[in-house]
C-alpha cells in the first residue's frame, strides 16, 4: 500500500506542475505601464563565470537607471530572469515566455545572450516580429537590415574583429605592406563560432599577402599540446586565439610549454577576461586581445553605479571585486544599448512602455555619437555607434588590451574594423539567404514607412 | 525490467466500449486544444513533450523491448534533422510527409551500422561503443558545411513546412504536424510490439541464447531493432528541430540530449509506449516548475538568482534519484497502479 | 622524425592525464558494477574544495587531508542514499541515478562555493625542458610519477591487504563473498572513498592545468573510450588506455584532420574504441567474464 501512497503522492505532484507550469502570461498586470526588459542568464554550467558578472553589470546598470534616474524618462524597467544555463532549448522556452511581454509589461527588444540562441531565434523572430539584438558575437550578414528587419548584431561581428586583429598586427610589423610574408595562425575553437573567422582571414590574406594558418581545437579544448606543436612547427609570428572558456587558459599555458611568446597571441573578444588568463598564472603576463568591454572602473557611470548601487549593497554582485572586470563592463555597455534604444523609441513614440515593433524601429535609429556617450558617462567605455535600416551593425571598432599579470590594461584606442571590405561577401549572404527563405527584401520605401 | 508488459489486468477494469469511448475522447481533445491552450503552452510545453515522447519510443524500442542500449540517441536525431533539411532544400518536389520517413530512413541505415558492434559485444561496452556515434555526427554535422547549406552559423531551419499547400508554421499547424506523425508511429510501434519481430525481440531481451536456440535470427533482429529504433528518432529529430525549435546546429542533439531520451524511458517506464510521454512531461516540466515552485516560496527574496538555480539543479538531480529508487518501473507502472485502485475504488483491490 | 616524436609523445603525456580519471571509474566499477558517471563531479567538487580551503589560508597538507575527509563523508552519504535502495537494480539505473547524482554534486558545488575560475598552483613549473631535442614539460614529468605511484600504491592495497582480498572476492562473485561474511555496503564505501581521493589527485592535476572551473566536469568523456580500450576493471588497462588514446587522438589531429576538414580527436578515440572492441570484446586487460555474444 506505500506504493500507492507514494503513487498518489506523484501524482499530486504532477497536478501542481500542471497547474503551476504554465507562465502567469501577460494577464497579471503586476508590472503594467514598465518597459519589459527580459534577462537571459546562465548562471550555472561551464559559462557560469562569465555570466555572473556579466549579469550583475547589466542588473547593477539597470537598478541605477530605475532607483537613480527614476527609470527611463519615467517609465520603469522591468528585467524578470530566466536561466538557460547556455542551452539553446531553455533559451527558447525563455524566449517563448517573454515574446509577448510578462505581467503587464510588454517586450521591445529581446537579447539572446549566446550565439547559439542567437542564430536560432533568427527565423522565429522574424515571423514574431520581435527585434533580437545581441552585441558583440551577432552574425556577420545580419547587418543586413533589408534582409533580417528583426537582428541587430550591434557593436561587433567576428569578421570586424578579424581585420582588426590583421591592422593590430600590420601596426606592429611597421604598415599594412609589411605583412606579407608574416605567418598569423589561427586557433580556434571547432564550432560555429570558432570557425566563422576562417572566411575573412582567407579575404585578408589574400589582400595583404600574410600566410592565413588555420587550427581548430576540439570542444571543450583541454589538451592543447598537439595544436602548440603544430603552432611551432609552422614557424608562426602571431597567433589569434579564438577560444572559449576552458580552452583560453590551457592555449596561454600550453603556448608558455612550447616556448611561444605569450605577448605575440591575440585573444578574440571572448578569450579576454580575468577568468581567461588568471588561472594561467604567471605566464599571461603580457598577453593580448581584442576587447570592445574595456574593463576598469575608472568611467564616470561606473563611478555612479559604485556610488548608488555597491556601496548601498544592492548589488546583483555576491562578489563584489567583480565591480569593473571585463564581463560586468560588458553588462554595463549591453545595459546602456538597450536604455538608449528605449529613450530613441521614446523620443519618436512618447514616453511609455514600448511594443516590439517600436523596439526595431527604435534600434534601426540608435545613434549613440560621442557627445551623448559623454553625457552618459561612459567615453571610452562605449564605442560611438549609428545605426541605420541598411546598417544594423552600427559601427564595429574595438581595443587591443593586455593583461599585465593582475589586470587587463587598454593598448590603444578605438581600432575600426574594415567592413568595406567584407561588405560584398555578407551582403551576397543575406541575400543568398533571403533567397533560401523566400523573403523579399525590403526596399526604400517600406523602411520609410516604417 | 521485463514484469511491466503484464498490464492486461488493470485495463480489464474498464469495458471495451468504454475504453473506446474514451480513446475517441481523449484523442478529440488532444485535436482540440490548439483552440483553447496559448501559445506559450503549445511552443513550450506541448510540442517538446510529444517530440521527446517520440524518441523516447524509439529508444524504449531498442531498450526496453530489446534490452539493447545506446548513449547516442541523440546522434541519430540530428541525422533526421539534418536529413529532412536536406531533403526538403534539395528536392523541392518532396512533399513534407515523405521527406520525413525518407529522413527517418537515413537514420535507420546509420543506427544499423552503428548497431554493428551488438553483435559482438554486450552491456555498458556497447552502451559506450554508442557514444562513438553521438560524437561522430555531432562533429560531422559542425565540420562540413554543406550539410547546413553552408550557412555561416551552420544552423539549419525548415526550408517549408507544408502538407497540400497548408502553411504549418504556426503554432497551432506545428502542434497538428507533431500530434499526426507520433499519433501513427505509436500506432506502428503498438503493433511492432505486438506482432512477431517484438516477440523476438522480448526474447532477445529476456535470454538471447535461448532465443536462438528456438531460431530466432539474433543477429538480424538485434539489427533490425536498431534501425526501427532510428526511424524513430530520427523522425522525432526532424520534428524536434523544425516544429519545436524552429531552427538547430549539431550541438542542439548533444550528449545531454541522449541522456534526457534515456532519463525519459527510465523515468516513463522500460517497456512501455506510453510512459514515455510521461517520462518527457516530467522532462520538460519539472525544470519549469521548479523555477515557479522557488518563486512561489518567495526563495527569491531570501536568496540571489544564482542561488536559487543551482538550488533547482540540485533539486532536479535528486528528484530523478528519489523516482529511481521509489519508481522501479517508473511512472507508466503508477499510474497502472492508480487504474487498479480506481478500479476497485472504494475497496481496495 | 622529430617532430612526429614530439608530438606522440605529448600524446602519450596526455594519456597519462586521461587515466588518472579512468582509475576513478574502473576501481567503483570494480567492486560495485556502477558505471560512475558522477566521477567529473566529483573531481570538480574535490578539486573546488581543495581550492576553496587554501585560498582561505589552510596549508597544502590540511587542506588535502581536509577535502578527503569530505570526499569520504561523501562516499558514506551515497552508498547510504543512493546505492543501498538501488542495490539489485539494473546497472542502467544504476548509471542513471549516477547521473541524477551529477546534478545534485555540480549543483552543491556551486552553491557552497560559487562559480569563479580558481588558479590552481602546485609549485610545479609548466615549462619545457629539452631532452635529447625532444621537448618535455616538468609538469607532464611530475604527473606521470603521480599516475605511476598511485597504480603501485593501489595495487598493493589491493593486492596485498584484507580490504583489497575483500574487494577482489566481491568482484569475482558477490554472493560468495558476501557468504563469507564480507560485508558489501563496507567495501562499497571504501571503493567511493578511495575513488573520491582518486578524483582529487585528478582534480588538482587537471586544475593546476586549466584552472579550476566547471569544465573539470567534461573529462569524464574523455575518459570513456580509455575504458572501453583498457577494460572497464582493470587499472592497468587504464594507464595503457590511456596511453594509447592520448598518443592516437595527438597524431590523428595532426596527420588524420587536416584531410577531413577539422579536430577529430572528440570521436577519434571512441571509433578507435568501437574498433578494438570488435577485435577484442573484454578490452586489453579486463577480465573474462565480460558479457560477449
Amino acid at each position: 500500500m506505500t506504493k500507492i501512497r507514494w503513487s498518489a503522492a506523484a501524482v499530486a505532484a504532477l497536478t501542481l506542475v500542471l497547474g503551476f507550469g504554465t507562465p502567469p502570461a501577460s494577464a497579471a498586470g503586476a508590472h503594467e505601464g514598465e518597459q519589459l526588459y527580459p534577462v537571459l542568464t546562465y548562471r550555472t554550467g561551464p559559462y557560469a563565470p562569465s555570466g555572473i558578472p556579466f549579469l550583475g553589470g547589466l542588473q547593477d546598470y539597470v537598478r541605477y537607471v530605475n532607483e537613480v534616474q527614476g527609470g527611463v524618462n519615467g517609465v520603469k524597467i522591468y528585467t524578470p530572469e530566466c536561466e538557460t544555463a547556455y542551452s539553446i532549448e531553455r533559451g527558447i522556452e525563455c524566449y517563448e515566455r517573454f515574446k509577448h511581454g510578462y505581467e503587464g509589461a510588454p517586450t521591445a527588444i529581446f537579447q539572446p545572450h549566446s550565439s547559439g540562441l542567437d542564430a536560432a531565434l533568427l527565423d522565429k523572430a522574424r515571423e514574431d516580429h520581435v527585434p533580437v539584438f545581441g552585441p558583440g558575437g551577432g552574425q556577420a550578414h545580419a547587418f543586413e537590415g533589408r534582409v533580417f528587419p528583426y537582428s541587430f548584431p550591434l557593436v561587433l561581428d567576428y569578421w570586424s574583429e578579424a581585420s582588426i586583429v590583421v591592422k593590430y598586427i600590420a601596426e606592429r610589423a611597421g604598415g599594412l605592406d609589411k605583412l606579407k610574408g608574416v605567418k598569423i595562425a589561427t586557433l580556434y575553437h571547432d564550432s560555429g563560432y570558432g570557425r566563422d573567422t576562417i572566411e575573412p582571414l582567407k579575404i585578408l590574406s589574400e589582400k595583404y599577402g600574410f600566410v592565413d594558418i588555420q587550427i581548430p581545437v576540439p570542444h571543450p579544448g583541454e589538451q592543447q599540446q598537439t595544436q602548440w606543436q603544430q603552432i611551432k612547427q609552422a614557424n608562426a609570428d602571431w597567433v589569434f586565439l579564438r577560444g572559449w572558456g576552458v580552452m583560453n587558459p590551457v592555449a596561454i599555458k600550453t603556448a608558455a610549454r612550447v616556448g611561444f611568446p605569450v605577448d605575440h597571441i591575440i585573444g578574440d573578444i571572448w578569450s579576454g577576461s580575468e577568468d581567461d588568463t588568471r588561472p594561467a598564472g604567471g605566464v599571461a603576463k603580457g598577453y593580448l586581445a581584442v576587447s570592445v568591454f574595456p574593463p576598469g572602473t575608472n568611467y564616470k557611470i561606473l563611478q555612479e553605479i559604485k556610488k548608488y548601487v555597491i556601496d548601498t549593497g544592492k548589488s546583483d554582485l555576491k562578489d563584489t571585486s567583480k565591480f569593473g572586470s571585463v564581463y560586468y563592463n560588458f553588462g554595463v555597455i549591453e545595459g546602456i544599448l538597450a536604455v538608449e534604444a528605449f529613450r530613441t523609441g521614446q523620443a519618436k513614440f512618447g514616453h511609455r512602455p514600448l511594443n516590439t515593433e517600436e523596439g526595431r524601429w527604435a534600434l534601426e535609429h540608435l545613434d549613440l555619437a560621442p557627445d551623448r556617450i559623454e553625457q552618459i558617462g561612459a567615453t571610452g567605455l562605449v564605442s560611438p555607434i549609428k545605426v541605420t535600416w541598411l546598417d544594423h551593425v552600427g559601427g564595429s571598432s574595438a581595443k587591443i588590451q593586455q593583461w599585465t599579470g593582475t589586470e587587463w590594461k587598454p593598448l590603444t584606442d578605438w581600432i575600426d574594423g574594415d567592413r568595406a571590405l567584407f561588405h560584398d561577401v555578407l551582403e551576397q549572404k543575406a541575400l543568398d539567404y533571403a533567397k533560401e527563405k523566400g523573403i523579399a527584401p525590403r526596399t526604400n520605401e517600406d523602411a520609410l514607412i516604417n | 525490467m521485463s514484469s511491466t508488459t503484464l498490464s492486461a489486468p488493470a485495463t480489464a477494469a474498464l469495458p471495451r466500449t468504454a475504453r473506446r469511448a474514451l480513446a475517441v475522447v481523449l484523442g478529440l481533445a488532444v485535436l482540440l486544444l490548439p483552440a483553447f491552450a496559448d501559445e506559450y503552452w503549445l511552443n513550450s510545453i506541448l510540442i517538446p513533450t510529444i517530440v521527446m515522447g517520440l524518441a523516447g519510443i524509439g529508444l524504449n524500442l531498442l531498450m526496453g523491448y530489446a534490452g539493447l542500449v545506446s548513449l547516442g540517441s541523440a546522434a541519430f536525431m540530428s541525422i533526421g534533422a539534418f536529413s529532412a533539411y536536406n531533403l526538403l532544400l534539395r528536392t523541392p518536389w518532396l512533399p513534407l510527409p515523405l521527406a520525413l520517413i525518407v529522413a527517418g530512413l537515413i537514420a535507420a541505415v546509420a543506427g544499423l551500422l552503428f548497431g554493428l558492434p551488438s553483435l559482438r559485444i554486450k552491456g555498458f561496452y556497447l552502451a559506450a561503443s554508442t557514444l562513438g556515434a553521438q560524437f561522430f555526427f555531432e562533429w560531422l554535422f559542425t565540420n562540413f558545411a554543406w550539410f547546413s547549406n553552408h550557412s555561416l552559423t551552420l544552423t539549419i531551419s525548415a526550408p517549408r513546412l507544408e502538407i497540400f499547400g497548408i502553411d504549418l508554421r504556426p503554432a497551432p499547424g506545428r502542434y497538428l504536424l507533431v500530434v499526426a506523425t507520433t499519433a501513427l508511429l505509436y500506432w506502428l510501434a503498438a503493433n511492432i510490439v505486438r506482432s512477431r519481430i517484438g516477440r523476438d525481440l522480448m526474447a532477445l531481451r529476456d535470454m538471447d541464447k535461448a532465443a536462438a536456440v528456438i531460431g530466432i535470427p539474433v543477429a538480424s533482429r538485434k539489427l533490425l531493432a536498431y534501425a526501427i529504433s532510428s526511424f524513430y528518432a530520427g523522425v522525432a529529430g526532424a520534428l524536434f528541430a523544425f516544429a519545436y525549435l524552429g531552427t538547430s546546429d549539431a550541438h542542439s542533439f548533444d550528449l545531454d540530449k541522449s541522456f534526457e531520451v534515456l532519463f525519459i524511458v527510465l523515468i516513463g517506464g522500460s517497456a512501455s509506449l506510453f510512459g514515455n510521454f510521461l517520462g518527457a512531461a516530467f522532462i520538460v516540466l519539472t525544470p519549469i516548475f521548479l523555477t515557479r515552485l522557488v518563486e512561489l516560496l518567495g526563495l527569491s527574496a531570501v536568496f540571489d538568482n544564482g542561488f536559487l538555480i543551482n538550488l533547482e539543479h540540485v533539486l532536479f538531480g535528486l528528484t530523478i534519484v528519489v523516482l529511481l529508487i521509489r519508481e522501479p518501473d517508473g511512472l507508466a507502472q503508477m499510474l497502472r497502479a492508480i487504474r487498479a485502485r480506481w478500479a476497485a475504488w472504494p475497496l481496495r483491490a | 622524425m622529430q617532430y612526429f616524436l614530439t608530438i606522440l609523445l605529448s600524446g602519450l603525456l596526455a594519456g597519462v592525464m586521461y587515466a588518472m580519471v579512468a582509475i576513478g571509474f574502473v576501481l567503483i566499477y570494480k567492486a560495485s558494477g556502477v558505471f560512475n558517471f558522477a566521477q567529473g563531479s566529483m573531481v570538480l567538487f574535490a578539486a573546488l574544495t581543495f581550492v576553496t580551503l587554501t585560498e582561505h589560508g589552510v596549508p597544502f597538507w590540511a587542506a588535502f587531508l581536509a577535502t578527503v575527509a569530505v570526499m569520504i563523508a561523501g562516499a558514506v552519504i551515497i552508498e547510504r542514499l543512493v546505492l543501498r535502495p538501488l542495490a539489485d537494480r539494473s546497472p542502467l539505473t544504476l548509471f542513471m541515478a549516477t547521473l541524477g547524482l551529477s546534478f545534485v554534486i555540480e549543483g552543491l558545488a556551486q552553491l557552497l562555493m560559487g562559480t569563479d575560475v580558481h588558479q590552481l598552483d602546485l609549485g610545479i613549473d609548466d615549462l619545457p625542458l629539452d631532452i635529447a631535442g625532444l621537448q618535455l614539460s616538468q609538469f607532464d614529468l611530475f604527473a606521470s610519477a603521480v599516475a605511476i605511484g598511485l597504480v603501485v600504491v593501489l595495487s598493493v592495497v589491493f593486492d596485498r591487504t584484507r580490504i583489497g582480498i575483500a574487494l577482489r572476492a566481491v568482484a569475482d562473485d558477490v554472493l560468495a563473498a558476501q557468504s563469507i561474511g564480507i560485508r558489501l555496503p563496507v567495501i562499497w564505501r571504501i571503493v567511493w572513498s578511495v575513488s573520491g581521493v582518486v578524483a582529487l589527485i585528478a582534480g588538482l592535476l587537471w586544475g593546476a592545468r586549466q584552472g579550476v572551473q566547471f569544465s573539470l566536469t567534461m573529462i569524464v568523456l574523455k575518459a570513456m573510450p580509455v575504458l572501453i580500450i583498457g577494460g572497464f576493471s582493470s587499472i592497468a588497462g587504464a594507464i595503457v588506455g590511456g596511453l594509447l588514446v592520448g598518443a592516437t587522438e595527438s597524431l590523428a589531429d595532426i596527420y588524420i584532420g587536416p584531410l577531413v576538414n577539422g579536430a577529430v580527436s572528440n570521436w577519434f578515440a571512441y571509433i578507435l574504441a568501437v574498433g578494438f572492441l570488435l577485435i577484442r570484446p573484454s578490452g586489453l586487460f579486463g577480465d573474462r567474464t565480460i558479457e560477449r555474444v
